[in-house]
Order: structure tokens, then C-alpha cells, then sequence
């Protein structure tokens, strides 16, 4: 028994120091180039989606794997940051519109511009490329193309009698209040209002709407003016009425998913990915088949809808040993093909792709409000201190919603410490 | 033999220079520049980061966000952990099961700690909600978690839930060794219970409860992991602690000078404590 048990050890020994020495000598030369990636778990895409584009992408390049890594949208920023400053870990990385300038500025990012293909410049469309340049320069290749839109709960509307969702936003607050009249909802809109970037999304869509603007031309904060103001008077103006969830303040994007899709709303405010999971799976919604989406509304006399950019990016860490391993991979989920084929939580960047029946089939309301709405993308301020501005504007957007400052001075507190306190 | 006690102290005190002493003098050197996380050039800007940052009234609002979560979390965790380890050294059947069941809490990693508890704070389907509502508390679900006036208590509930069983165990192996004897001849000069808690418990008490109070402010103040899973320092920064701010500023805003600074001015506090702690240890050591 003893004698068994040793002679297996020693081949395992043996076996062992084989293939060591075996690598040792060179056999492991093609062996495979492997790149870290990190994406977010939230929105978009989902998990199983880059899972498999993942796969598909292995499969046409053997040799190349790919280490996966996801982490919630709140953590992607930090997260990225961090492993620049500890020397990497990352090869290719999923970036928000708003942060090229900061990582551009900071050499987070390769610059890509040369490698961009003639096919690209032709056939991506000409809005998704600003998510990823930074004066004049392009740090990666736009991936989810992304704004907010207005889902409303067909059901919900036409028993209060509504014909048409509405078109401007002081027409959204009326059709709320007959939802609330007809105790159809309780608090017939939801948002994600928790102090996060969340937060400013929904903003930036009202100031659109508004006319408002962020930084003038001398790059001064200016939405403690005109339509900044309006946008964060109308926030906090529908809290007080009682048609906005109270709860927004503190909810996340998966959060106004749960309560719009558990039929408790009659509208709501998110991404592209809240369509087909509300109106197509069972498992997620209790209003499968009962889900309209339109571009998020207007103002009278200001706008005809409006949009927040909130597309992001796949670039190239400057700390990657494999940038042009790095570069195919980013390349092949950017592509017309992978798109198409899970465009069912997020849009293509390519033009041609909006009338192809792989995109449109059995989404077409969400493709028509998306062909208004990614034309009209109203961008976050591009500043390497955007992490600082959003932090001082989210706490002006809390203090104006429970009530500490008034909507005025809450941003005029923020607009006064921008770029500096602390 | 003085030789003989550095020399075999001495791997230690290497291990400990490298991993305590050159990370603090890196962070000390840092708090005088203008250094970022990543990128930029560094420049020594003298004392400029500790003025802005005392000289900042966000600065002093975490501070006093920590003070008053040291202050309810620690004295919750201290009352309710007294009582627990008073009722746990009775003898009843089931005792040693909840003695067991009592480390559950703080054995939990915090982070899954801090979820469980925004999912039992949820104002939609939460069960904190749920009870309150049942019992007749309160009339409609509410938002606990998103109102400043409730979020910070509502953290340190969720804190203390975790931690009191810190104070029981330290307190309960403390009662544990109070003499039978001393109960038995208090009990037949005719002392109550409160006076016998007073005159034969507490004595026995006092010195691990002082040492279990300290580390806990020590822990307290340092707050970071539960409060980001569970409000992330909003509503409106209710809930926005020192190490938050450390992050924010070192992470978030890749200014490292500035959160160095913030981070030295913590690590002051706690060496205040800490001092405030050997200091109790010695006085113990000179009873015994």
C-alpha cells in the first residue's frame, strides 16, 4: 500500500519537473498572451454579455485570453485610477465619456488616433466619437452608446387616459399628477437621485432641456444660472408635489429598474439596458409587453427633447505590455458584428447598424426614440477635475432636495467652491 | 541580557520599520507636496495642505460626523454588550448555544454586514420598515437610509449590531472571573443586586471594559467599509466620515498632498487614543 502510494508520488514528482523543465527550455513560448479587462457590472451590457463577446473574441484569436474583472459602475473610476498608480494591472479598461480628459491628462490612457481605421472614422456614428477624445486626440474606441430616456407604463397611462407620454417636461408633471389622482401609482415618477454620478445624468438631461449650461467660455462654472437653476427648481419642485418617488433620493439606476418594473411607476428615467429587461423578461418585470420608451422630453420654447452623453469607452492602459494584443480585443467588441448581435441591452455605435432588422427586431420603439436622442447628447463638462466638479454638484443637488439650501443657493455654494476648497 | 532582548527584537523591529515606519514617512513626506495619485509633477508646498484643510469647513463637518458615530456607536455598543454579558453569565439552558450564536455578528465580514442591512433599511420592501409598520410604530414605509436625520443612525445601528458582541465576550470572560465567594458572602451581608453589581462585579470590570471601550473609539474612528456600502457619506454628506474623506480626496480626486494631510491629522487622533490606551494598560498592570 505504502510502496503504491510512494512510486505515485514519485511520478507525480517526476511528471512535475518535466513539464517545468520543459517550460523552462523554451516549450512555453507559445504559450498565451493574456490581458486584464476591466468593465462595470451595471447597466449596458450585461455580465453574460461581455462573457461571451469575451468568448467569441478567444475563439477567433487563440493565443490571446482574457482575464475578466467586473466591478460596479461607482467602483470603475477608483479602481482604474488606483492600479495606474501601483504601476497597473490593467490592459484595457472601460472608461466614462467624462473621464478622458482626466486620464488623457494624466497618461492613463494610450493614445490611439493613429491606429483608428478608415472604416471606423466612416461607419462609427460622429456623436459617439466625443466619448472618446480629449483635444483633438482619441484615447480608445467608443463601446455603449448611451443617454436616458423616458419609459412610461403603457397600462398605467391609458387607464388614467393619457393618449400620447408627454413631450415637455412640465407636460410629464401633469399626466403625473392625473396618475396620482386615479391612485394609479402613488409616486408616479422614479429616478436615481442617490448622491452619485446617477444623480447628475438625470441633471445634465434637465439642463439640457432647460438651456442650461455648465462652464461658460471661459470655462467658469455657470449652472448656478438660467437653466441650471430651472432644472434643479424642477427636481426638487416635483419631490414637493408628491409625483416624484420620494425614495430617488436615494436609488441607483437599479433601483428605478426594480420599482419601474414591479408596475409601481408610471414613468421612468434611465438607460437604454431598462427596455428590454422591463419589457421582455419575465424573470426581471412584472410589465413585460406593457413598456414605452420616448426620448427624455423638452421645454417649451427651449427644447424638443433632450439627452444626457452618457457613452462610454474601451481604451488601452499606458502601463499595458500587450497594446496592440489589447488593441484587437478592443477593436473586436467594438465591432459592427458583436454589436449587432447583443444589441438588445445597448445600441451600436455604427450608423448602419439602425436599420438593420439584427438591431431594430422587435425593438423599434426603443431604436426611434434612440435615433432622437443619441443626436441630441448633451455632454458633462470635459475638465480634468471632473471627479471634484460632480462630487460639489451632487451635494448641491441633495441640498436643494431635502430642503438645506434652496435650489439657487445650493448651486451657487457649489459654483463658489469649484476648483477650490479642499 | 539588555543586548540580548534588542538583538532578538530586532527581526521584529526591522518587519515593523518597513511595513509601519516607511509608509508613514512617505505619507508624511507627501502631506508637504502638491503630489497626485497619478502623473504631474511634484512640489513642496510647506504647510499649505494642513491651513486647507483646517482652514475647510468640510473638513470640520466629517469631523463632527465621526465624533457623534464614535460617540452613539461606542456607547451603544457598550450598554448593549454590558447587558448582554450580564444575562449570558446567568445559568439558564441554551446558554452556551447564545454565547456561540453571539460571535456570529462580529465574525461577518463588514462589507456583507452593511449589505444585509441597506437590504433590511430598503424603503421599499426592507423588514426594518416592515416591523415598524406591523407594531404600529410608524404609519408608511420610509426612507432610512436617504433623510439625513436618519441615515447616520440608522449606520450606526447597523455598527453596533456587528460590534456589541466585542463588549460582551470581553465583559462576559471578565465576569467569569469574579470569586463565587465574593457573591455568596455579599448576598449574606444583605446587599441587593445593584449594589453588588457596584461593589464586587465592577471592580472586576472596569479595567477589560476601559480596554474594550478604547479599541472600539480607536475602530470607531476609523469608520470606512460599512458606511460606503451603505450610503457612500450622502444624504447631502450626513454620513460622510474622516477616512471618507481621505479617500475622496487621495482616490477620487487623485490629490494625494491634500488627503496625506487629512490622513496625518487622523493618524494624531488615534495616537491620542492609543496613548490614552497603554496608559490604562499600565495603570492595570500597576493594581495587579
Amino acid at each position: 500500500m505504502f510502496t503504491t502510494y510512494r512510486s505515485r508520488l514519485m511520478q507525480a514528482i517526476v511528471g512535475g519537473a518535466v513539464l517545468v523543465g520543459a517550460q523552462s527550455l523554451g516549450f512555453g513560448a507559445l504559450a498565451d498572451t493574456t490581458l486584464n479587462a476591466l468593465f462595470m457590472a451595471q447597466a449596458a451590457y450585461s455580465e453574460d454579455n461581455v462573457r461571451a463577446m469575451t468568448a467569441d473574441f478567444e475563439a477567433a484569436n487563440p493565443g490571446v485570453k482574457i482575464n475578466l474583472e467586473f466591478v460596479p459602475y461607482e467602483g470603475l473610476h477608483d479602481k482604474t485610477t488606483l492600479a495606474q498608480g501601483a504601476g497597473g494591472g490593467y490592459d484595457v479598461v472601460l472608461f466614462d465619456v467624462i473621464w478622458p480628459a482626466e486620464f488623457a491628462e494624466n497618461k492613463v490612457l494610450l493614445d490611439v488616433t493613429d491606429k483608428v481605421t478608415q472604416e471606423m472614422k466612416d461607419g462609427v456614428l460622429p456623436g459617439a466619437w466625443t466619448t472618446v477624445e480629449y483635444q483633438n486626440k482619441r484615447y480608445g474606441l467608443p463601446w455603449i452608446l448611451d443617454t436616458k430616456y423616458l419609459f412610461y407604463n403603457t397600462e398605467i397611462l391609458e387607464k388614467a387616459g393619457i393618449k400620447t407620454p408627454p413631450k415637455t417636461w412640465a407636460e410629464l408633471l401633469d399626466q403625473a399628477k392625473i396618475v396620482k389622482e386615479k391612485k394609479l401609482a402613488e409616486y408616479p415618477i422614479v429616478w436615481s437621485w442617490a448622491q452619485a454620478e446617477a444623480a447628475i445624468c438625470d441633471y445634465t438631461t434637465l439642463v439640457a432641456a432647460y438651456g442650461g449650461s455648465f462652464l461658460d467660455a471661459d470655462g467658469k462654472p455657470a449652472f448656478q444660472n438660467g437653466g441650471g437653476v430651472d432644472a434643479l427648481k424642477y427636481m426638487a419642485d416635483s419631490l414637493e408635489a408628491g409625483l416624484s418617488n420620494p425614495n430617488s433620493k436615494e436609488y441607483l439606476e437599479e433601483d428605478v429598474r426594480r420599482v419601474f418594473s414591479s408596475g409601481e411607476a408610471a414613468f421612468a428615467l434611465n438607460w437604454t439596458y431598462m427596455y428590454n429587461m422591463a419589457n421582455g423578461d419575465p424573470k426581471e418585470s412584472k410589465i413585460v409587453g406593457k413598456v414605452g420608451v420616448v426620448p427624455a422630453p423638452g421645454v417649451e420654447g427651449k427644447s424638443e427633447a433632450s439627452a444626457v452623453n452618457g457613452s462610454m469607452g474601451l481604451g488601452i492602459t499606458s502601463t499595458s505590455k500587450h497594446p496592440d494584443e489589447a488593441w484587437n480585443y478592443i477593436a473586436f467588441m467594438t465591432s459592427k458584428a458583436e454589436q449587432e448581435k447583443f444589441a438588445k441591452l445597448s445600441l451600436p455605435i455604427w450608423a448602419d447598424s439602425y436599420s438593420s432588422p439584427a438591431v431594430t427586431g422587435g425593438q423599434e420603439a426603443l431604436v426611434a426614440a434612440a435615433k432622437t436622442s443619441l443626436g441630441l447628447m448633451f455632454p458633462r463638462p470635459t475638465t480634468p477635475t471632473y471627479q471634484q466638479m460632480s462630487t460639489q454638484l451632487q451635494q448641491a443637488i441633495h441640498a436643494a432636495l431635502l430642503k438645506q439650501a434652496s435650489p439657487e443657493d445650493a448651486l451657487k455654494t457649489a459654483a463658489d467652491s469649484a476648483g477650490g476648497g479642499l | 541580557m539588555m543586548l540580548r532582548s534588542w538583538l532578538l527584537l530586532a527581526p521584529l523591529l526591522a518587519v515593523m520599520t518597513f511595513i509601519i515606519g516607511w509608509p508613514l514617512a512617505k505619507t508624511v513626506g507627501v502631506s508637504f507636496t502638491d503630489a497626485k495619485l497619478i502623473g504631474g509633477d511634484v512640489n513642496w508646498v510647506g504647510a499649505d495642505n494642513f491651513a486647507r484643510v483646517l482652514g475647510s469647513g468640510m473638513f470640520w463637518s466629517v469631523v463632527w460626523t465621526t465624533i457623534r458615530f464614535v460617540l452613539i456607536s461606542v456607547t451603544a455598543e457598550f450598554a448593549i454588550g454590558l447587558g448582554a454579558a450580564l444575562l449570558l453569565d446567568q445559568k439558564f439552558i441554551g446558554r452556551n448555544l447564545l454565547r456561540a450564536l453571539l460571535i456570529l455578528p462580529w465574525a461577518l465580514p463588514t462589507v456583507v454586514n452593511a449589505t444585509m442591512w441597506r437590504l433590511i433599511y430598503n424603503p421599499d420592501f426592507g423588514a426594518f420598515n416592515a416591523l415598524l409598520t406591523q407594531t404600529g410604530m410608524i404609519d408608511s414605509y420610509r426612507s432610512w437610509l436617504g433623510e439625513p436625520g436618519s441615515a447616520l443612525l440608522a449606520v450606526c445601528l447597523a455598527d453596533v449590531w456587528k460590534n456589541f458582541s466585542l463588549v460582551t465576550l470581553i465583559a462576559l470572560a471578565a465576569l467569569q472571573s469574579v470569586p463565587r465567594e465574593l457573591h455568596s458572602a455579599a448576598v449574606i451581608d444583605g446587599a441587593g443586586p445593584w449594589s453588588r453589581f457596584r461593589a464586587v462585579v465592577l471592580p472586576y470590570l472596569i479595567g477589560p471594559l476601559t480596554v474594550a471601550i478604547v479599541l472600539r473609539t480607536i475602530e470607531a474612528f476609523k469608520v470606512f467599509d460599512i458606511i460606503w456600502v451603505m450610503t457612500r457619506g450622502g444624504p447631502a454628506n450626513s454620513t460622510k466620515t474622516v477616512s471618507m474623506l481621505v479617500y475622496e480626496q487621495a482616490f477620487s480626486f487623485q490629490k494625494a498632498g491634500i488627503g496625506a494631510s487629512v490622513a496625518l491629522v487622523m493618524v494624531l487622533v488615534s495616537s491620542l487614543l492609543i496613548a490614552g490606551y497603554v496608559g490604562l494598560l499600565r495603570r492595570q498592570g500597576e493594581f495587579r
